[in-house]
């Protein structure tokens, strides 16, 4: 009985952690992440699997996630906003062994959420912003980003 | 004194070119510029050769967007409803196709054909009109209000409806509703609108 109990305990535990990976999310999540004080700064990407721009600049994120422990990433995925199987992501993140941490956007109507990351924002991805909570700067961006944008973006909140 | 004149000059141009692809685009009230573009049919079309239109529906789409793909029969089901009432559809692809191939012009001319387009679907190649329209995104729909012989005025600026992935689920038709008040000369009930979308592809500068 014990060992079934345990058997369970492991079974729960390892699917816990496999939907981790990338949690549905609502828009709060994403303006508690804005908000929160943190000394790290945060850097937060609106892609989705089916945007190839998005796709290509994804290493950039993934590299500033392994370099910086002055930075955290969080990659957004807004793939339910047009489809409401969340198992292409899933899969996406498995393929590319992403590492950052992505989140699912599970909002429908994006006219309810979009000005709450940006107001200067269309909707049209990539997207990013960046958020240093401890000087309260923020800096957001809609376009496809090059290698060395983020360093530099980044800088323009720093101080 | 010259040369003085000259670097300032150089650094006066550095200043205002910087970061030049962020356009303001239009406002609702503005005039929108009429065009004179490409059509898959080989032939230009222009505004003004609407003689009898009361106003537009003019959307940036394109072929390769999966929103834009989401969209396309909710774009020609407009046309249908809206053309005979004097509110004709105009699309406009402004993807550089040498970033998206699928954005071609032959690529659009058999999407115009196959899905049996009833509307014009433009090409803007050089990108200015999306840039004077301030379009970002695809579908990005501007519905204009024709208020004399040559002047259309911008009613409303944004998404097609509320819900993209599935449009028995939609609760505001955002571009319906526009078109309905202008033909009812009644104020447009929500003016501007933001979607999820792609980016529209513009040329390396």
């Amino acid at each position: 009985m014990k060992r079934l109990a345990f058997i369970l305990l492991g079974f729960c535990w390892l699917t816990a952690s496999a939907q981790s990976e990338a949690p549905l999310v609502k828009i709060q999540h994403l303006e508690k992440v804005m908000q929160t004080e943190s000394d790290q700064i945060q850097v937060i990407n609106f892609w989705a699997t089916w945007c190839a721009p998005c796709i290509k600049e994804l290493p950039l994120f993934e590299k500033l996630n392994a370099d910086r422990q002055d930075i955290k990433v969080t990659l957004v995925s807004v793939d339910i906003d047009l489809d409401p199987d969340p198992d292409k992501v899933y899969r996406f993140i498995a393929r590319k062994k992403l590492k950052s941490e992505v989140v699912i956007l599970n909002e429908t109507d994006p006219n309810s959420w979009i000005d709450k990351i940006d107001k200067s924002w269309s909707g049209a991805i990539p997207a990013t912003l960046i958020v240093n909570s401890s000087t309260g700067k923020r800096k957001f961006v809609e376009k496809e980003l090059k290698e060395g944008d983020l360093e530099e973006l980044i800088a323009t909140v720093k101080d | 004194m010259n040369a003085v004149k000259t670097i300032f000059a150089i650094a006066l141009i550095a200043v205002m070119t910087a970061g030049r692809p962020v356009t303001p685009g239009y406002e609702i009230g503005d005039t929108a510029t009429d065009f004179k573009l490409k059509n898959v049919d080989g032939k230009m079309v222009s505004l003004s050769d609407y003689k009898d239109a009361k106003g537009y529906i003019v959307i940036f789409d394109c072929n390769t967007c999966p929103y834009s793909k989401a969209y396309n029969e909710r774009i020609i089901a407009l046309n249908k409803k809206y053309a005979s009432k004097g509110f004709p559809v105009i699309t406009i692809n402004a993807n550089d196709p040498s970033i998206s191939p699928g954005d071609s012009f032959d690529e659009m001319k058999s999407r115009a054909k196959s899905k049996n387009y009833d509307f014009p679907y433009l090409m803007d190649e050089t990108q200015e009109v999306a840039r004077a329209y301030g379009a970002t995104n695809t579908p990005h729909v501007f519905v204009l209000d024709k208020v004399s012989d040559n002047e259309s005025k911008v009613a409303y600026i944004g998404a097609i409806d509320d819900n993209s992935r599935n449009a028995n689920a939609v609760s505001k038709r955002y571009v319906e509703d526009a078109v309905d008040a202008l033909i009812q000369e009644k104020s447009v009930p929500t003016t501007r609108t933001k979607a999820i979308g792609c980016t529209i592809k513009w040329k390396n500068s």
